[in-house]
């Protein structure tokens, strides 16, 4: 008899030192030796600076074409890279959301709209200190249904593709979750333009709708164009929006408490405003990234300038980790909660039935295939009738045609025989004339010869006249 | 919520194969912080650990465990009754404890078969001991199942399942077999030999040798598996362990003597101490580093990567012997390919 007596677990104090204090270090290390992987999720619009800040963070320079400005809807971009530092690989995936914020819509205010958006991004190319064309701000704040869902649908589907095939991988009967490449969005960077107002609609229709499956890391981008003191307002604008709409961004964890002091800070620092560069200038006399313009030089790592150092530090060296863990237990478990409700499935309740979703998942697969089945014999019996009736159709046809036949070969051979009597008569008819004809002669020339001897003939061809008319009088029925 | 609304969605994006960018780092990222990130949230979690010790009554089990955590965990310090009658069945014992070293925590569990191998007929008597462990991989298996479902999961799992050998001198005996042919595929067993310290180093290493043969004449596959190796390291450093240190024979004692200045574990005879520690005098030390220092993480992974892994795989391909589910069929959704 199996009891699982489990009083309370009690603390002990241990009387010498055992060794398992090596565990962190023996979890690690297998960790290490399987890889991590880490996926972000860039969206702005184009020319924003999402690629060149890619590079600025991770040092590299990762093979990327610039977008087009013409994209008919938003393409996601998914690129894997390995990267190595000391003993530790990681598999890194970023995901542009290429042409986001590049539709026109219908409406023509938007048609506007798109080339004041464009006109902006390009004199934020040339830099100019302030920001420029306010108006750029007001024009698409007004509501673009298609538009938005057209630049939104494909991120939240990509993101919900990647949950997909986590929650298939799982539910398959012989998996392995240990090897399986991690496709899950960790974070979202978002990219926001530096107009130095608010948010624009687009940006807070998309956010809402990420906000429950992905962390969001709001930023701004193109920092440099906008002052510090415009910068301070921008960003308590931009808080105070979120929070006024109800957008949850990625809070920096505070409970452990090595971390809590530097992440209760950052967290007033959102959103973060970076700068991107991988072109070195010299300063002093070292050489880092920065941006020179002909007033000075932008230092990416500089704290005063950008707070590109803030996001690093907060991405990838203190929070990566949890990054990766919200994303399992809450945004996949809230998407894997979701799916299977929606399938059709729900949570025993109570009295422990083991599998209720196996077996409800089995039931359905039989219900379904049964339905199958019953609908392709229905099929089948439909065909064989079908054939079963043309056949007879025809058979009738064809019995039909037969008869016709044979009716009009009677008819004819009715025909054939009445114009043969017909004929028979004639023949006899023309036969009988024939000999009365030779008779008819015959006296004729009897009667030339008598002629030539009185003319008594006269009377004898009148007795003949007469006599002939007689006899055609009794031969002619 | 709304957006869940079942329709036809774009195919994903293919990812492109990684590329490889190795050297070109110019400068510091930081991404090796991970590990310390990832060492922080760990220990922060804790750790279960979950380790069942099988044996006949008598062979030291309990001060086994007690020497190996030093410090009370068995049974029958909790339980304060040193002569228990020993049970007519086998029975299934398990209790936790909380330890903790270095700043890491542990809820440690151990299971005690009393009963096991005492009878007179012995037959089936590790039929209770594979349900145990087949109900802690349901449990298991339901909680991972629902659909909402705790963040951690409670593990309990057997990890490790120590089988205690009678240091008999001449072989393994057949309900020895039997156990282990029939466990060592739901669960890792680490053979140990009992109460080394009545054999001598020559009886010792004959005795090992023969335990060895019998079981790989009998296909026993016992932690460290064979096919779980992963790579070359991992091969030729548990074919070590398994051609030469394994089964360990260990001496258990909880009590401490003075011996050269130092206290130490051991037993004291007439004819001297026997240290515990001593790796001259028995492999205590060897099993304590395997299991614990070295392969605690290794334990855990393998059966829930493997073990448990076909355990669901069997569960979930033959539904019989499950008691019909009553489901309220609703509107029929597209079945899960």
């Amino acid at each position: 008899m199996a009891s699982n007596a489990e009083p309370e677990p009690r603390s002990l104090s241990l009387g010498g030192h055992v060794g398992f204090d090596s565990l962190p270090d023996q979890l690690v290390s297998k960790s290490v030796t399987q890889g991590f992987s880490f996926n972000i999720l860039c969206v702005g619009e184009t020319g924003i600076g999402k690629s060149t800040l890619m590079n600025t963070l991770f040092n590299t320079t990762f093979e990327t074409e610039e977008a087009s400005h013409h994209e008919e809807c938003v393409r996601l971009r998914p690129q894997t890279y390995d990267l190595q530092e000391s003993n530790v690989q990681l598999k890194l995936t970023i995901v542009d959301a290429v042409g986001f914020g590049d539709q026109i819509n219908k409406d023509e205010r938007q048609a506007a709209g798109r080339a004041a958006r464009l006109v902006s991004s390009l004199s934020l190319h040339v830099g100019r200190g302030s920001n420029s064309l306010p108006e750029c701000s007001a024009l698409p704040a007004a509501p673009d249904n298609d538009g938005a869902v057209c630049s939104y649908r494909p991120i939240v589907d990509y993101i919900d593709a990647q949950f997909e095939n986590y929650l298939q991988e799982e539910l398959k009967i012989r998996r392995s979750l240990f090897d399986y490449h991690d496709t899950r969005i960790h974070v979202c960077l978002y990219f926001i333009t530096p107009t130095g107002h608010s948010l624009k609609s687009l940006d807070l229709v998309t956010m809402k709708k990420l906000d429950s499956k992905v962390n969001i890391i709001p930023i701004i981008a193109k920092a440099d164009t906008i002052s510090k003191s415009e910068l301070h307002k921008f960003k308590i604008k931009i808080m105070g929006e979120l929070v006024s709409n109800g957008v949850q961004i990625y809070q920096f964890p505070t409970d452990d408490e090595a971390v809590a002091e530097i992440n209760a800070v950052m967290n007033a620092h959102l959103p973060f405003a970076v700068v991107g560069s991988t072109e070195e200038v010299k300063v002093g006399n070292k050489l880092v990234r920065a941006r020179q313009y002909p007033w000075g030089v932008v230092q990416v790592e500089n704290e005063n300038h950008c707070d590109f150092v803030k996001l690093r530090e907060m991405l990838i060296r203190v929070n990566m980790e949890d990054l990766r863990e919200q994303t399992h237990s809450r945004h996949y478990e809230l998407y894997r909660r979701c799916k299977l409700e929606e399938m059709g499935f729900q949570d025993s309740d109570g009295d422990s039935q083991p599998f209720s979703l196996q077996e409800t998942y089995e039931a359905k697969r039989k219900e379904f295939l049964s339905e199958l089945q019953r609908k392709e014999e229905e099929m089948r019996q439909m065909f064989v009738n079908k054939v079963k009736e043309t056949e007879l159709e025809l058979k009738e046809k064809e019995r039909e045609l037969h008869e016709k036949f044979e009716h009009l070969k009677r008819v004819h051979q009715e025909e054939k025989r009445k114009v043969e009597e017909k004929r028979r008569e004639l023949e006899e008819e023309t036969n009988a004339f024939n000999r009365r004809k030779a008779a008819v002669e015959a006296l004729q020339s009897q009667a030339l010869h008598a002629t030539s001897q009185q003319p008594l003939r006269k009377d004898k061809d009148k007795k003949k006249a007469s006599g002939w008319s007689s006899i055609y009088s009794v031969t002619i029925p | 919520m709304s957006e869940l609304v079942p329709e036809p969605r774009p195919k994903p994006a293919v990812p492109m194969k990684p590329v490889s960018i190795n050297p070109n780092l110019l400068g510091y990222i930081g991404i090796d912080t991970i590990i310390e990130q990832m060492r922080k949230k760990t220990m922060k979690t804790g750790f279960d650990f979950n380790i069942m010790v099988v044996g006949q009554s008598g062979l030291g089990k309990s001060t086994l465990v007690n020497t190996l955590f030093k410090s009370q965990v068995s049974r029958k310090a909790s339980s304060w009754n040193r002569e228990e009658k020993i049970p007519k069945t086998v029975e299934i014992k398990a209790i936790g404890h909380v330890i903790e070293e270095g700043g890491v925590k542990m809820k440690l569990t151990v299971i005690d078969t009393p009963g096991f191998g005492d009878q007179i007929n012995n037959e089936n008597c590790w039929e209770p001991i594979e349900k145990y462990i087949n109900e802690q991989y349901e449990k298991f298996l339901k909680e991972e199942v629902n659909i909402a479902r705790k963040k951690r999961i409670p593990d309990t799992r057997v990890h490790c399942c120590l089988y205690f050998i009678s240091p008999t001198g001449h072989s393994l005996r057949p309900l020895d077999l039997e156990f282990m042919k029939h466990l060592s595929k739901v669960v890792n067993i680490i053979p140990v030999i009992a109460k080394a310290d009545t054999m001598t180093l020559e009886e010792k290493s004959e005795f090992k040798q023969r335990v060895r043969k019998e079981l790989e004449v009998n296909g026993i596959e016992f932690y460290p598996q064979k096919e779980f190796d992963e790579d070359l390291e991992d091969k030729t450093e548990n074919d070590k362990i398994r051609q030469e240190s394994m089964p360990f024979a260990v001496v258990g004692s909880d009590k401490e003597y003075q011996v050269n200045g130092k206290r130490v574990l051991g037993r004291k005879t007439p004819w001297g101490i026997i240290e515990v520690e001593n790796l001259n005098h028995c492999e205590f030390a060897l099993l304590r580093d395997f299991v614990i220092r070295t392969h605690l993480q290794d334990l855990k992974e393998v059966t829930h990567n493997i073990h448990y892994e076909t355990y669901r795989a069997k569960r979930l391909n033959d539904n019989g012997g499950l008691p019909p589910v009553s489901v309220d069929t609703e509107e029929s959704h597209d079945s899960n390919p």
